[in-house]
């Protein structure tokens, strides 16, 4: 077992440094709108990761649906909201239980999980389209189209929430 | 390949969203936390995919793919919510939302009557 440093290695730690700083970015800066941008890099430094562990698929599915769709709805939300643009100091509560908790389980889970992995070494099976395709129209064809049900019912949902008329008449209907 | 370095890395992401989720106000932000949260969760169960041995191949990548799809229909509910939220109140403050609706006057809403404030943006 060698404990020398590969590629992957230093592209990972690379990688990795870039989504911290990023993810730190997020939760501390004082623009709404830069902590969308800062997600941006945080999760596409994520989805880095996940070609540097020889997950292709799923690399390319993070860039589509979390950097593509969900960050563009935060961003509309941002501006749907009438966010302010420039800096904001109200954005925070007091800080010292979230440093707590959220330092206290992050340090925790990072000491727990160097225990346990120490300085191992592991060739990385590669899970490409083909092998994780077939793993999830066999395997998982269940769980798939209880999801597909699950979109469904989140779409369903989601224009229902945000339909005023509706929200109107059952207001109107209580107060009556 | 040392799966310790995703694996840690993983784990500060997840410490940084728990920070995010309960230092934010803004209901937007605190969704950016949460995702973060979801993405530690995927680092996992992509890394423990791809370095450890198991009889049924793939399944840490197929829930990572599930997750991702969980947490696109979450944060399209969750942003119909917020939006709602800002309509009803002009505000997406979440330290300023009631828990309960008994005394609507000691909760200094920025609009007293959130029936008025639908109905006047109903064409």
């Amino acid at each position: 077992m060698t404990s020398a440093m590969t590629v992957a290695d230093a592209l990972m730690i690379g990688l990795g440094a870039v989504a911290v700083g990023a993810a730190m970015a997020v939760v501390t800066t004082r623009q709404i709108v830069r902590a969308g941008l800062w997600l941006v890099v945080a999760l596409g430094a994520v989805a880095g990761l996940y070609l540097a562990l020889a997950a292709e698929l799923l690399a390319w599915v993070q860039v589509l649906i979390y950097v593509g769709a969900v960050v563009v709805l935060l961003l509309f939300a941002v501006m749907l909201t009438r966010a302010p643009i420039g800096i904001s100091d109200d954005l925070d509560r007091p800080r010292a239980v979230g440093l707590l908790v959220g330092g206290g389980s992050g340090l925790g889970l990072a000491a727990l999980l160097v225990d346990a992995y120490r300085w191992s070494t592991v060739d990385p099976a590669p899970a490409g389209a083909e092998a994780l395709g077939t793993a999830v129209f066999r395997t998982w064809v269940l769980p798939f189209e209880v999801l597909s049900v699950l979109l469904l019912a989140a779409l369903v949902g989601a224009i229902v929430v945000s339909r005023p008329d509706i929200g109107a008449r059952t207001a109107g209907e209580e107060g009556s | 390949m040392h799966p310790v370095i995703p694996y840690v890395i993983a784990a500060l992401l997840f410490g940084l969203g728990v920070y995010g989720v309960l230092v934010r106000r803004n209901a937007v932000l605190l969704l950016m936390a949460v995702e973060l949260m979801l993405n530690a969760v995927n680092l996992v169960l992509v890394t423990a995919d791809a370095t450890v041995r198991v009889s049924l191949p793939h399944t840490g990548n197929v829930f990572a793919l599930f997750v991702i799809v969980l947490a696109a229909a979450e944060v399209g509910v969750g942003l119909a919510i917020v939006l709602q939220l800002y309509r009803v109140r002009q505000s997406v403050q979440v330290d300023t939302v009631p828990l309960s609706d008994a005394d609507p006057t000691d909760a200094e809403p920025a609009d007293p009557d959130p029936t008025d404030a639908v109905l006047e943006r109903t064409p």
